[in-house]
């Protein structure tokens, strides 16, 4: 008797290593690199797109700790793209680690982020508009948003991963840089696609600095400008049927960014958990790459002009 | 490394096809409006330094206070390799995204107009804004770009990128 074999795990296996293949030829591809003057924030935004034509590959990690259940680690890749300089686009895959528990794929996120104004001002202000198709294990915290509480995160993956979560996110950037300091402001409001869910409120707040406000002659690894610190806020601020803090959680996270002339930036941000609704600590770091002329390098795939 | 193979086989086929295509489509959607912005650009490219005389006055007169400083050509010439030289060339004669800043209307401008420009982008070309790089690194662009105004005026070979410190 002949059996045949269930083709299934071997396309799956065929469709992650595509995959892992594309990033990987992503990173090695020969568009050229330029020095991304990456903000350190990871939950706030500033109001500075992504150059035209670049392609930022971003991956992060964050690990935090669980009262009532297990610890996380959540980590998502960021695929980010200047479609124009005043449109940014993005994509994001996200997926978690519960320890002692498993590894789930948690859903994709698409970002867009529009310049409002042509010119620089003492407030510039941009708009951030995000789907998202997640499930409810997804844990990176990229936002914190209406009543989100630690709790919320308890439960198994099993039980967590069921709920599906289909929502449009709004925010106002409003940042201003005045000698050397970058000050942000996002009021965020959120809407689960489902008519019975209510408009949830929240917030992020940040500040950040260079270390140093003139640049080296020389490229350096660990010259002062290279590096840049700040401290960033947020968290939510209730609902259409509830708002204000009450059960509500809030973090307060020093960020630092070290913006490498190979190309490459890191990021680190602990963040700690101002009340008794917070992970007591989230610990994040990031690490990204940017590639100039990436767009003329798939048109001409594609067989665009040269 | 385990745990990302498991994300990965979590998304299943299904899931990778939608968000390949989802991403194919946006990708090319995205291309296409900056192909057309870069299209219309071209088409009014005799007016590509005309947004040089957009600066206000007041801005027109700042002094660079990095004026003759050969620390901050050098230093200028840094940031201009790593911020700059992809859209203009590494010898900022031009390419295929960004002008010329070797043509005389740059090079007469006041260090005001140039500090002004990178400080604002022109958008509406594809030039984003610099208003991220501190205000003296900005100034060291200038100081920079002033250098090699020197240069042409003496025909001299233009200045090469900076140098890598070993």
């Amino acid at each position: 008797m002949v059996t045949r074999a269930n083709p299934e795990p071997a396309r799956r296996k065929v469709a992650a290593l595509l995959f892992i293949a594309l990033t990987f030829s992503l990173f090695l591809c020969r568009s050229s690199l330029v020095l991304a003057q990456e903000s350190p924030y990871i939950v706030t935004y500033d109001h500075y797109l992504e150059e035209p034509g670049s392609m930022e590959l971003e991956y992060f990690s964050t690990f935090g700790t669980q009262r009532g259940g297990n610890d996380f680690d959540a980590f998502w890749t960021e695929f980010e793209y200047g479609a124009t300089a005043w449109w940014t686009t993005e994509v994001y895959l996200a997926g978690q680690t519960t320890f002692n528990d498993s590894t789930i794929f948690t859903g994709f996120r698409w970002e867009n982020r529009f310049r409002l104004l042509q010119r620089e001002h003492l407030v510039n202000p941009a708009l951030y508009i995000e789907y998202e198709n997640t499930n409810g294990a997804d844990k990176i915290l990229k936002e914190v948003e209406g009543h989100d509480v630690e709790s919320d995160y308890a439960d198994s993956n099993v039980v967590l991963r069921k709920e599906h979560d289909h929502e449009l996110e709004m925010k106002l950037l409003l940042s201003s840089t005045f000698r050397g300091w970058n000050v942000a402001v996002n009021p965020i409001v959120t809407k689960n696609l489902l008519p019975s869910e209510p408009w949830e409120f929240a917030y992020a707040i940040g500040a950040s600095r260079p270390l140093a406000l003139k640049a080296s002659p020389n490229r350096c690894n660990f010259c002062r400008e290279n590096f840049i610190a700040g401290v960033e806020m947020y968290g939510g601020l209730g609902d259409t049927r509830s708002a204000g803090l009450h059960d509500t959680s809030h973090y307060l996270a020093p960020v630092f960014a070290w913006n490498l002339p190979s190309d490459w930036t890191v990021r680190l941000s602990s963040g700690f958990g101002l009340n008794d609704n917070s992970h007591r600590l989230l610990l994040r770091w990031g690490l990204s790459r940017e590639f100039s002329g990436f767009g003329e390098l798939v048109g001409r795939l594609f067989g665009g002009r040269p | 490394m385990r745990a990302h193979l498991a994300w990965l086989r979590a998304t299943g086929r299904d899931g990778l096809v939608n968000l390949v295509i989802f991403g194919i489509s946006a990708f090319g959607s995205a291309r296409a409006l900056a192909q057309s912005e870069h299209a219309a650009a071209n088409k009014n490219k005799k007016s590509t330094y005309a947004v040089l005389a957009e600066a206000p006055q007041k801005e027109r007169g700042r002094r660079n206070p990095f004026e003759a400083d050969t620390q901050a050509v050098a230093a200028g010439g840094k940031l201009f390799e790593q911020h700059c030289a992809d859209c203009h060339g590494r010898k900022a004669g031009g390419a295929r995204k960004g002008p010329s800043l070797l043509r005389e209307e740059v090079q007469q401008t006041t260090p005001g107009s140039l500090f002004w420009i990178l400080t604002n982008g022109v958008v509406r070309r594809g030039m984003p804004v610099w208003s991220k790089l501190p205000e003296p690194e900005r100034w060291q662009i200038v100081t920079f770009l002033q250098s090699l105004k020197l240069q042409s005026v003496h025909s001299q070979p233009e200045k090469p990128g900076p140098q890598r410190s070993q």
